[in-house]
């Protein structure tokens, strides 16, 4: 059986923490804008939104995008994705844009979504919020906002399961060994 | 899911696979209404237009779409070329793919030569128009301009009018258009209407009014003068008085009627200028979608090469 590393409870505590800090840090809510990385990151980044709003009353609606890195992969060749949709209700030019994605791994995911936004405008800045920090980085890349720091070997499996694709809120190790069976929601190995 | 490296026709695609081209090509049309119309998708690769017949509009916009996805675009037509120093087709493909061409989009005006090249050579290998046979870029761009307007294909009735046997844009949309369901109608002079399509369960209608009646998209054709020898129909005022569309006709069909047309028009032979030029004219957007439908296939049929 995977293991249970976050039950729901830990998750929605968890990002509601995460919202906290991003009011702190960009000292309120104005030109703040998230973008979900599709397809764990997007759900992640509309219920950061909701918190963020419920918890500064100044604060007026936060945009979300969400935004489809395949064209910026650099393993193309490995997969074969099927190509999701990029939404971006707003103009990221001025603007800061906090990357949200659910698992952060190599970093590859972070810097193919940073070249994307940069394709559509020069945000103000841009900062990373994880719900999941597995380590193992390929990339000088750091996340300025982390859920949840969980140590991992190579091989194994994170997976994030969330409401708004059917399941129950919940965080996943599943080894090795178990990933040959490949099931589960959307992973990151 | 996809079937091969080479797109050679739309004869060998499933409905799943022509989907995956047009959903992927709603991406790609986003990305071209940014002010950097460009993503690294494809960055290092490089791609050959060989173009054995005149063409501006496909070949530009293959070129384009090339260039969007960061390939690098070489053009190779026919008349410049050591074709004209008696190359053989076979040497020429290979010459190109020794360059280092990762895909190679050819047009020729014998049908069959882009499947012929695919037997031999390791790159993939685009059909751009290939004789009569099938034109299948063309066929991508159409279902996905009539996906945009219309929502889908299931029972939507699709009226091709005029040169259909001299037609490869014809040919690619009828199958293509019957694999996603839509019901398929031919007008046209007896002619030039093939009995062919009958068995794919394509009705033939030498009437424009009765072959319009509650059409929701109107597919025109240009009339091939160079390809036909005489005797088709006898002068073109008289092919405009019988079958072109004009805005009388075109009450026939749905109001709500979507034309379409591959280009280039003849005003005035098959299609009148206030028809091409109307409010239900989706001509332009052709255009247009056909970038971001060239864009999909390309990304696509590389993602599958080194599979």
């Amino acid at each position: 059986m995977p293991k249970k590393l976050l039950d729901s409870k830990e998750i929605d505590r968890t990002l509601t923490r995460i919202s906290h800090e991003i009011i702190e840090r960009n000292k309120g809510t104005e030109g703040l804008c998230l973008v979900g990385i599709q397809r764990g990151g997007v759900h992640l980044a509309e219920r950061l939104a909701k918190k963020i709003k419920g918890t500064d009353a100044s604060s007026s609606d936060i945009p979300v995008g969400s935004l489809d890195i395949s064209f910026y992969r650099d393993d193309i060749r490995i997969r074969q994705p099927a190509v999701s949709r990029t939404d971006m209700p707003f103009d990221v030019e001025g603007r800061k844009v906090v990357i949200v994605d659910d698992v952060f791994f190599t970093g590859r995911s972070i810097r193919a979504a940073m070249d994307a936004i940069m394709d559509m405008g020069r945000p103000a800045l841009v900062q990373l919020a994880v719900l999941v920090d597995r380590g193992h980085r390929e990339l000088p890349i750091r996340a300025d906002y982390v859920g949840k720091n969980i140590p991992t070997s190579g091989g194994e499996r994170v997976e994030v399961m969330l409401e708004e694709d059917g399941h129950e809120d919940g965080i996943f190790l599943v080894s090795a060994e178990e990933k040959e069976d490949g099931q589960g929601g959307h992973g990151h190995a | 899911m996809l079937s091969g490296r080479h797109l050679l026709g739309i004869k060998d695609l499933s409905a799943q696979e022509i989907m995956l081209y047009l959903k992927s090509a709603s991406s790609f049309k986003d990305i071209l209404k940014r002010d950097i119309k460009k993503v690294p998708a494809l960055r290092g690769r490089t791609v050959v237009n060989l173009f054995f017949e005149p063409s501006t509009r496909t070949r530009t916009s293959f070129e384009l779409a090339a260039k969007r996805l960061s390939t690098d675009v070489i053009n190779f037509s026919a008349p410049s070329s050591s074709i004209l120093k008696g190359e053989s087709l076979l040497d020429t493909a290979l010459t190109v793919e020794a360059l280092g061409a990762d895909i190679i989009i050819i047009r020729h005006s014998f049908s069959g030569v882009p499947h012929m090249l695919s037997k031999h050579l390791r790159v993939s290998v685009i059909n751009a128009g290939d004789g009569t046979n099938e034109h299948p870029t063309q066929a991508l761009l159409d279902a996905f301009t009539i996906m945009e307007k219309k929502g889908g294909f299931e029972g939507l009735q699709v009226a091709i009018i005029g040169d259909i046997i001299h037609s490869r844009v014809a040919k690619s949309n009828i199958y293509c258009l019957k694999k996603l369901g839509a019901d398929v109608r031919l007008i046209g002079p007896a002619t030039l209407l093939p009995e062919c399509f009958r068995d794919l369960g394509v009705k033939t209608f030498s009437s424009m009014e009765e072959g319009l009646e509650g059409a929701d998209v109107i597919m025109m054709l240009r009339l091939q003068l160079e390809r036909q020898g005489k005797g088709f129909f006898p002068t073109t005022d008289e092919y405009f008085s019988q079958w072109g569309l004009s805005n009388k006709r075109l009450r026939a069909a749905r109001p709500d009627a979507i034309i379409m047309h591959p280009g280039p028009m003849n005003r005035g032979i098959e299609i009148s200028s206030d028809v091409a030029d109307g409010g239900n004219s989706v001509i332009l957007e052709q255009v247009t979608n056909g970038l971001a439908v060239r864009m999909a296939v390309m990304y696509h049929l590389d993602e599958r090469k080194e599979q």
